[in-house]
């Protein structure tokens, strides 16, 4: 399971930056990928739909969005992980 | 040049509905957001606005004018009957040939897309009501004030986001300026507060849950508002000569684009529409008191707002106020401007400043004189009206106390 969440958001963030999967890494950041923040809430909205999750994310305070840490690739597929085990217990 | 002054005003908005009980709620600082009541609104995850309440259209209006008048026509109209009353005109005569309307709406019947929507996907009806068309159309709400009120002359609805109101009162301001018309029934309104409405910004992520907090650094969004704000403007030698109350002078426009991105803002564009708003009136910008900030409680347009007004007024942005009454009101989008240039209106007039309410915390990157939380009584001469919308299109009006 953990590893199909991270394959299909390096997928969905991939396809957002225009990238080859393989070119997606998880210590990237979404600024490294060419990312902005349009990128960003339409990157969260693929991952909402894509898990059936609901991502609490406001984007006027990204640094305090505690539940949902998007400061690189890997720690988007952890919390990802984590929203995806919560809201699915 | 003609010279064109405001000689009335009217409003529907979450604070009042009416001008005095608005400079009213301006003077205490007082909150008109709260808790949403629409039909489904526990499906929404953002659940508070600036909600007209207690509004009741049949108090207004007869069963045959409902039928065709959205909410945001009904706004339109009553605050329309209000500024027309304040002016003292009537255009039955030769006057109505020489007079228009030109409103800002951004999204003109909402409320009628949605229930529409509703009754042929939700509830599967295969028949809608016959006025659906001329009731959500941007252009209902001007051309029901100019059928009310006998405006013959040019007459028509921008739409440019939450800066239609601005370019409404602008161009209105160009056209008697230019001498098109003797009178122009200007201003905006809007009525996006339904499930669809909501629903489509809460996707943007950029609304706050709890309250509008616009320079604080503690913000966290934008709180959606309804409502209309209509004036007269007037070609001031028709209005001198009539005797008419004047309530400000309007003085300077300037409109830019940023050519730059959907929904971001840009410093340079908004700058320049600063500058180009004091430069079409002639002013100097030390001669500016208080502007009424588009400040509409988001992280970037805040910060990218105080930084075009340092960047056009060097020391003299440390000295005037600036603050928003968003925090108030809330959002009206395409009416915003309208709803905003009440407050111009109460500093030029009553030397009474209406605050930022919900200032928590200083951000260093908004570190102006933003009137936090309490009025202000003083004495201003020239103000501005900052409009700046998605899509990167900015509106600036200039006034001055006459």
């Amino acid at each position: 399971m953990p590893n199909e969440v991270r394959d299909r958001v390096i997928a969905i963030i991939a396809e957002q930056a225009v990238l080859d999967v393989a070119d997606v890494k998880p210590e990237a950041t979404l600024e490294d990928l060419g990312i902005d923040s349009l990128g960003l809430v339409e990157s969260i909205f693929a991952i909402e739909e894509a898990f059936d999750i609901s991502v609490p994310f406001n984007a006027n305070e990204p640094e305090q969005n505690a539940a949902f840490d998007i400061s690189t690739v890997g720690s988007i597929i952890a919390a990802v992980e984590q929203l995806v085990v919560e809201q699915k217990a | 040049m003609k010279r064109v002054v405001i000689t009335g005003a009217g409003t529907v908005n979450a604070l009042a509905q009416d001008v005095a009980g608005t400079f009213a709620a301006f003077r205490e600082g007082r909150s008109g957001i709260g808790e949403l009541d629409i039909r489904d609104v526990e499906r929404l995850s953002i659940r508070i606005g600036g909600q007209v309440k207690g509004w009741d259209p049949e108090a207004h209006f007869n069963r045959q004018q409902i039928v065709l008048y959205d909410r945001f026509t009904q706004f339109t109209l009553i605050a329309a009957k209000q500024a027309i009353l304040q002016s003292g005109l009537n255009f039955d005569g030769h006057l109505g040939y020489e007079a228009g309307v030109v409103l800002g709406t951004a999204g003109g019947g909402v409320n009628t897309w949605d229930e529409n929507y509703r009754a042929v996907y939700e509830e599967g009806k295969n028949r809608v009501h016959p006025f659906v068309v001329p009731k959500l159309m941007n252009n209902a709400a001007a051309s029901h004030i100019s059928m009310e009120f006998n405006l013959r002359g040019p007459s028509f609805t921008v739409a440019t986001a939450c800066a239609s109101s601005n370019h409404a009162m602008g161009l209105a301001f160009q056209m008697i300026r230019g001498g098109s018309a003797k009178a122009i029934v200007t201003g905006g309104s809007e009525s996006m507060l339904c499930f669809g409405g909501i629903k489509a910004w809460e996707g943007l992520r950029v609304m706050s849950k709890d309250a509008c907090r616009p320079f604080s650094a503690n913000r966290n969004g934008m709180v959606q508002g309804e409502g209309a704000a209509i004036f007269v403007f007037e070609d001031y030698e028709h209005a001198k000569a009539r005797g008419a109350d004047i309530l400000a002078e309007v003085v300077g426009f300037a409109m830019t684009s940023d050519a730059a991105d959907i929904v971001m803002p840009s410093k340079q564009g908004a700058a320049r529409a600063i500058a180009g708003a004091l430069k079409d009136a002639g002013l100097a910008g030390d001669q500016v008191g208080y502007i009424n900030a588009h400040g509409t409680g988001t992280a970037a347009n805040d910060k990218t707002e105080c930084a075009a007004v340092a960047d056009v007024f060097g020391h003299h942005a440390d000295k005037l106020m600036i603050s928003s009454t968003k925090s108030m009101h809330g959002h009206c989008i395409g009416g915003t401007g309208a709803v905003e240039l009440l407050a111009c209106i109460l500093a030029l007039r009553e030397g009474v400043i209406a605050p930022t309410i919900g200032y928590e915390e200083p951000d260093p990157e908004c570190a102006l004189d933003v009137v936090p939380n309490v009025a202000r009584e003083a004495k201003v001469d020239v103000v501005l009206s900052n409009a700046f919308a998605f899509g990167g299109l900015n509106a600036v009006l200039a006034l001055r106390r006459i």
